[in-house]
């Protein structure tokens, strides 16, 4: 018997438990991660892609809660032997439907997720030209998110250093 | 009435009259902050307590209270009231120089708590009462003894505090059922209306079963008291060596007579609490963090940070309340359950990378 702190979905505690595709992937063609210390929630996504731009492997690093695992781990499984286009089209919600829901204060770990993941395409094309079609040049929804929970965690640190520097200098 | 002097005898209050029952230690920090400056929480400009209604004033907290405090206190602020947070040191205790410049003539209300909730400081209270009265002797003085009664030795007439809120739960008792102690003649307000029944500052028909529950509780806590803490003490410290003996573990709160007897509150960096919390839960030990993961807000602890820890010392952050009903081998068990936790949650962390 487990006790969570929200009402996770069994999926998502068993993904927690035994999460599929967890560490670090040494020998992944492109890695990208999300999220910041700061806010205590950060992913990384790695994947293995071949000359036919299919993903052969995926995996995952998570600092988080069990959402954050569960979605990582999720999303890697949806990914594998789908091609780089497939796995860019997936959004944060679908992600969300696999793991059997998420509550709405944990959406944000879907979208970091997905960003991750979307993060890691930009970057395996950023190497490549043409760039293809379907990639947009604006960050998507999810990209957006995760910068602004970045920029967030950002501003909560410098708020708190220089609250810090103000009591020292007291 | 028998469980309000039972209770009057335990705290050292004066008469049953001065102990009123709340649903719990959220609705008696309310009654004490909003209740204090009534005139705010009203619609009117109807006097208050007899007296007209003063416009203004400041209400002073320490940065530590529990969000009961801090919350009303807050609301207050956005009302108008001027609100200042008096800093905490690396371990929790109040900075009483900035207490002393913080309070004024304005202030109405300064609510400190006797221990903390989350590192188990305990504030030196009689020196804050003598330091807020020597300043203005009207203002009130208040205190969230919560996490204090049935584990510290305190009398509210020693103390000198006007108000003092005691939960049942948090002594092992029913859940739903509190106390605010309020000190003859303290101008004080309700903030619930209904009909007056037994008592002056709580409108409505008091849960007799969880009053008599809360008194049980009491007289429990207070049985064999001193080898209880004694024992509660000993337990605390080898639950924070054990602790401590992990990687990468720190203590949150002061070490030894400073602190509670019962709690325990160690970080532990390159693992997010609630996983861990969850994944110790997996093994039967149940315990709590300040991670923001485990908040609605998706804000770490405010008192971890008011300590100056990093953000990821707060997140990763367990707090554990040990009991006299606890025993050497559940410490040992808890200890034990720690070390493959950790282990498993920060192999697949990124941050395990350095």
């Amino acid at each position: 018997m487990s006790r969570a702190p929200l009402p996770y979905s069994s999926r998502i505690l068993e993904l927690f438990k035994n999460p599929k595709n967890a560490g670090k992937m040494t020998d992944a063609t492109v890695s990208a991660e999300a999220g910041s210390p700061v806010c205590g929630d950060i992913i990384t996504i790695y994947l293995k892609v071949g000359e036919d731009m299919v993903i052969s492997r995926a995996s995952f690093e998570s600092y988080g809660c069990a959402a954050n695992i569960a979605t990582a781990s999720m999303l890697t499984e949806m990914v594998k032997g789908k091609k780089v286009e497939e796995a860019w089209n997936i959004g944060w919600k679908e992600v969300a439907d696999e793991v059997g829901g998420l509550p709405a204060v944990k959406f944000h770990c879907g979208i970091l997720a997905v960003g991750a993941l979307r993060r890691a395409v930009r970057e395996y094309f950023s190497a490549r030209t043409p760039k293809p079609a379907w990639l947009p040049e604006q960050d998507t929804f999810e990209e957006k998110q995760a910068l602004d929970e970045e920029n967030l965690a950002r501003e909560l640190s410098k708020r708190l250093n220089a609250s810090k520097d103000q009591q020292d200098s007291r | 009435m028998k469980a309000a002097d039972a209770v009057r005898r335990f705290l050292g209050a004066s008469s049953p009259e001065e102990v009123c029952f709340t649903t719990g230690e959220v609705e008696a920090n309310n009654l004490a902050i909003l209740g204090a400056v009534g005139e705010f929480t009203r619609l009117s400009t109807q006097g208050f307590c007899g007296r007209p209604a003063r416009q203004g004033g400041k209400i002073v907290i320490s940065a530590v209270e529990p969000v009961s405090v801090m919350f009303p206190a807050e609301m207050l602020e956005k009302k108008g009231l001027k609100v200042v947070k008096v800093p905490v040191d690396g371990e929790g205790f109040l900075d009483t120089d900035g207490l002393s410049e913080a309070v004024d003539e304005e202030t109405r209300l300064v609510s400190v708590g006797l221990v903390n909730n989350e590192v188990g400081a305990i504030q030196p209270l009689r020196e804050v009462v003598e330091l807020v009265k020597d300043r203005n002797h009207d203002a009130i003085v208040h205190t969230d003894a919560s996490d204090a009664y049935g584990r510290i030795r305190f009398d509210v007439k020693e103390l000198g505090v006007d108000l003092a809120t005691l939960s049942s739960y948090k002594i092992l008792g029913p859940r739903g059922v509190g106390v605010l102690y309020v000190k003859e003649g303290t101008k004080i307000e309700r903030v619930i209306e209904g009909p007056i029944g037994t008592q002056a500052l709580w409108p409505g028909v008091e849960n007799t079963p969880l009053i008599v529950g809360f008194k049980k509780a009491s007289e429990l806590a207070f049985t064999d008291f001193d080898s209880n803490v004694e024992h509660m003490r000993r337990l605390r410290d080898h639950l924070i060596d054990g602790l401590l003996s992990m990687e990468d573990a720190i203590l949150n709160g002061p070490r030894g007579k400073g602190r509670a007897p019962d709690n325990a509150n160690v970080s532990f960096l390159r693992c997010e609490g609630e996983s861990l919390t969850i994944e110790l839960s997996l093994k039967g030990v149940y315990v709590s963090s300040g991670s923001a993961c485990t908040r609605k807000m998706l804000q770490p602890s405010h008192v971890l940070i008011a300590l100056g820890r990093e953000h990821e010392a707060a997140h990763g952050s367990i707090l554990m309340k040990v009991s006299r009903y606890h025993s050497d081998e559940d410490v040992k068990y808890v200890v034990e359950a720690f070390g493959p936790a950790l282990e498993r949650l920060r192999a697949i962390g990124p941050t395990a990378r350095g």
